[in-house]
């Protein structure tokens, strides 16, 4: 018998075929991050009462204890001294020789929103589609169970704040504590800020790849461009407006007619009325002060996100009471005749200056480990020792509004606490204990996993 | 055009007062009492380093210089040998042929920025040496070059003439090409896999060997046709008859190990695995072909075949004796590859020399330059960097950088001059030529600011 295949035959087993080699490769990835979900990811600790005795107490917020006791209790700092007594019971951790430091805080990361940058586009979710995206909320997209978070806590880095990026208006930004099961497990703050692009002008063209070549853009326009971006954006912050007071006139009144949901705009609202910050993302001297301008304007609470040069606008930022999130240390000048260390110096500027300011990795979440050697590099340029410590603990716990909270070793305060055999900020330190709200966290990660498996191998 | 012109005069002016401030140094420069870590016989308390020609005369303490000699008084300060980068591609202006998957007849040479402001910057983070290597877009990318970073010299002094010649391979997503859409029209270019890009290079190696056997039968006169000469294949034959250093992009141990296979069967060794950011899962194999390993300290999870990457990839390579040097392939992460070296204490527990050699005497083994330079010794190169503070400390900051006994970067100075600069700068900006349309503010200088993005997208990622 003579096998005969229609096209439309054809067509159908080519669409079996694909579908089976999907199938396939999207086992080939998930068995790929199975194996990275052994039995130790992302535990989330001992809880219970902790003695941390003998130690140098590095408290950022007031003077460094020599030689004094922390107490850990039901999640929290119970009490934290040179004389304290021990409570019968505790666990306690001989930590003579060692620092203490309050955990330290990196404000701003995709933390849990992207784990495989190329190559597995499903792991990323950092971006919605569309420009406006004031609905979009990171704490939905954090992935708990992250290898991410593992390799960043060990290092002595507890709380972040993941944000979402991409289009003008990004979506809302999560404080969280790297611990947990669930992503309300780890919220701090689970709504805490809103992400804007703040409009700035792009020049398009240049570029060595052939492929990738756009026309260049007349100065003038881009310039007009931006201009009108800046216009559409106050005008959605209007309209933003008017949509919470009909649905408070409605709330309070019946009988007016009920204003359509929307989620965007409802999601809008308390950032246009100033009851939660608004993270403007502006490097550029002039970019951050039409930021500043239009946070002066439209009368927000607004944070500096990036912040190049906020020190050159350092009395707008002061006048209008807003923060710098500043995540360029590790980052190139951007201009040929820039000093060399520019961008090594800015925070020490911003500190001179009087500008609030915290440093941050501004990574997507792989290499937030590296926050300490940030702040550090910044301390080799000019920024006090002392400044380059608060920059990554009590200044971030500040401008993320948790200093209550966090940020400083102090009787109430959450328990994320860091061990530490030399200053924190050193490369060289080794981290020998993390707690987290108040649970000892094991100090294994995908990589001391992958370690053990290899380290022996003949 | 005017601007460029501006910006480019700006540029040589710099240039200018550079080469003044190092032709006075020449002959004799005395550092003094510093704590001098020489990456091969242990750091040396209040001790001083005699720099004669260039070279280094003599490491010893209270050591004499001649009258004129300039000093430099180093108390409290610390003195290693110029870093050395194995995996760069600072001062290229170009990175990748991508139309073929073979593009071993393309040199770096060709391509080379001398003006390149990263050059600069490299030097204010202590890297005095460079392997500068095409891209990953290709299974054979090309000839690399390998040079010190003399600032302000025309580009024929960046080369060194005596390093022998090397090439780059490539294994994985980026020559594969997966992670990369071809543009509208364009047809995907084979090879697609794995599988493609291993019988990729079998193909070139077999027919290097045969060109070889037809050069070897007209020199031994058994014919008397000349071959026509193939610049595609004229490096693979020097890689076969071990002439050429192969520098082989790759991330899987599996590749690697293939491509170490392959190696064996054609009779060469591979000199370095470049990245290799699972090498710590073959580490045995590599050992014991003498290998190199010139990795990321520990970056990871940038791509699917990064996840398994590990800090402590460089301390099992280490334990297991290969040859580990720890490269940057960044114009960035160049100016602190300091720190990347203390990692490796912190991560396993290499000793301190080790680790430092990480960055200095080890890549200059990989790249055959550790005669003259890498390390502190008697008769080497005076490639050193003075730092304000243990270079593995996050505070301490490079106070000057030299080449052959020639200051290519002097912070005292770089400071000094900036407020001049700035007033270049601000009188330039008042011309007509460079006022800018609607706001204040000067405009970016274009080349500058694209150009590490560009570097990244053309090799995928640019790692």
């Amino acid at each position: 018998m003579k096998l005969r295949i229609t096209n439309y035959e054809l067509r159908i087993i080519k669409s079996v075929l694909n579908l089976c080699l999907s199938v396939f490769i999207c086992g080939l990835i998930s068995s790929a991050f199975a194996q990275s979900d052994g039995s130790q990811q992302n535990q989330t600790g001992k809880a219970g009462t902790f003695a941390i005795t003998n130690a140098r107490i590095v408290t950022v917020s007031g003077a460094v204890i020599e030689n004094g006791t922390i107490i850990v209790s039901d999640g929290k700092i119970a009490a934290v001294g040179a004389n304290v007594t021990v409570p019968g019971g505790a666990e306690r951790i001989d930590a003579a020789g060692l620092s203490v430091y309050p955990g330290m805080i990196d404000a701003g990361t995709n933390m849990g929103l992207a784990e495989v940058g190329q190559g597995a586009p499903a792991t990323i979710d950092v971006a919605e589609t569309g420009d406006y995206n004031a609905n979009a909320k990171a704490m939905l997209g954090v992935n708990p169970h992250s290898s991410h978070i593992n390799v960043t806590r060990v290092n002595g880095i507890t709380t972040v704040l993941s944000i979402p990026q991409g289009g003008i208006i990004s979506g809302q930004a999560a404080v969280i504590n790297l611990n947990g099961s669930t992503q309300n497990d780890m919220a701090v703050v689970p709504m805490f800020g809103l992400l804007v692009n703040f409009p700035r002008i792009t020049l398009g063209g240049g570029g060595f790849n052939p492929f990738a070549q756009t026309a260049p853009i007349d100065f003038g326009e881009a310039v007009k461009r931006r201009d009108q971006r800046i216009e559409d954006l106050k005008k959605l912050f209007r309209d933003a407006e008017n949509y919470a007071k009909a649905q408070d006139a409605y709330a309070k009144d019946k009988n007016l007619p009920a204003p359509a949901p929307d989620l965007k705009m409802a999601a809008l609202a308390p950032y246009v009325r100033g009851e939660r910050p608004i993270i403007f993302t502006a490097e550029r001297e002039r970019d951050i002060r039409n930021a500043a301008k239009f946070i002066a304007d439209t009368k927000v609470k607004g944070i500096i996100f990036g912040g190049q040069e906020a020190w050159k606008v350092a009395d707008d930022l002061k006048k209008n009471n807003i923060a710098v999130i500043y995540t360029n240390i590790y980052n190139l000048p951007v201009r040929d005749d820039d000093a060399y260390d520019y961008l090594f110096e800015a925070p020490a500027k911003m500190a001179q200056a009087g500008v609030k300011f915290c440093v941050s990795t501004g990574d997507s979440g792989a290499e937030v480990r590296d926050l300490p050697y940030h702040a550090g590099l910044a301390g080799a340029y000019g920024l006090s020792k002392d400044d380059a410590l608060k920059s990554v603990t009590l200044y971030p716990a500040q401008i993320l509004g948790i200093a209550d909270r966090l940020g400083s070793i102090e009787q109430g305060k959450i328990a994320n606490l860091v061990v530490s055999d030399g200053d924190i900020l050193e490369p060289r330190t080794n981290v020998k204990y993390v707690f987290i709200g108040g649970r000892l966290i094991p100090l294994t990660s995908r990589h001391t996993e992958l370690f053990e498996s290899f380290k022996d191998r003949k | 055009m005017k601007k460029a012109t501006v910006f480019l005069l700006l540029i040589s002016i710099n240039l200018i007062s550079l080469t003044f401030a190092s032709a006075r140094s020449k002959n004799e420069i005395l550092i003094r009492n510093a704590t001098v870590m020489t990456a091969a016989k242990g750091s040396l308390e209040n001790t001083d380093i005699l720099i004669q020609n260039g070279k280094i005369a003599r490491i010893g303490k209270n050591l004499k210089a001649a009258s004129n000699a300039q000093t430099i008084d180093a108390t409290g300060k610390f003195v290693t040998p110029g870093i050395v980068d194995c995996h760069s591609h600072t001062m290229m202006d170009a990175v990748n042929e991508f139309s073929y998957s073979v593009t071993s007849m393309t040199r770096i040479r060709d391509v080379l920025n001398p003006t390149d402001i990263a050059i600069y910057r490299g030097l204010a983070g202590g890297v005095t040496a460079a392997n500068l290597l095409h891209g990953s877009a290709n299974a054979i990318g090309g000839q690399n070059s390998t040079v010190k970073f003399k600032y302000g010299k025309p580009v024929e002094d960046f080369v060194i003439a005596d390093a022998p010649p090397g090439i780059k391979f490539a294994l994985g997503e980026n020559p594969k090409r997966t992670n990369f859409n071809p543009a509208p029209g364009q047809t995907p270019r084979y090879p697609r896999t794995r599988m493609g890009v291993m019988e990729v290079i079998r193909d070139a190696f077999v027919r290097a060997r045969d060109y070889k056997k037809d050069w070897d039968d007209f020199r031994a006169k058994r014919t008397t046709v000349q071959p026509r000469r193939d610049l595609e294949l004229e490096p693979l034959v020097e890689v076969i008859e071990g002439k050429r250093l192969v520098h082989a992009h790759g991330y899987r141990s599996d590749e690697h190990l293939n491509l170490m296979l392959l190696a064996d069967e054609f009779g060469f060794k591979v000199a370095t695995l470049q990245h290799a950011l699972e090498a710590y899962k073959i580490a045995p194999e590599i050992a014991k072909r003498g290998t190199g390993a010139s990795i990321f300290a520990d970056s990871w999870s940038y791509k699917l075949e990064a996840y398994d990457s590990i800090p402590y990839n460089g301390y099992i390579l280490w334990k297991n004796g290969v040859n580990v040097s720890i490269n940057s392939d960044s114009n960035e992460r160049m100016r602190r590859l300091n720190l990347d070296a203390a990692k490796m204490m912190k991560y396993g527990g290499v000793p301190e020399e080790e680790s430092l050699k990480m960055i200095t005497l080890n890549p200059a083994k990989q790249l055959g330059i550790d005669k003259r330079t890498g390390s502190l010794e008697t008769g080497k190169d005076a490639d050193i960097v003075i730092w304000t503070a243990h270079p593995f400390s996050v505070y301490a900051r490079p106070e000057m950088t030299m080449i052959e006994g020639e200051v290519y970067f002097d912070r005292s100075r770089d400071l000094t001059r900036r407020a001049e600069l700035q007033r270049e700068r601000e009188a330039l900006e008042k011309l007509d030529v460079n006022r800018t349309p609607g706001s204040g503010g000067t405009p970016p200088a274009r080349p500058s600011e694209h150009r590490q993005e560009d570097l990244d997208e053309a090799d995928g990622g640019n790692r």
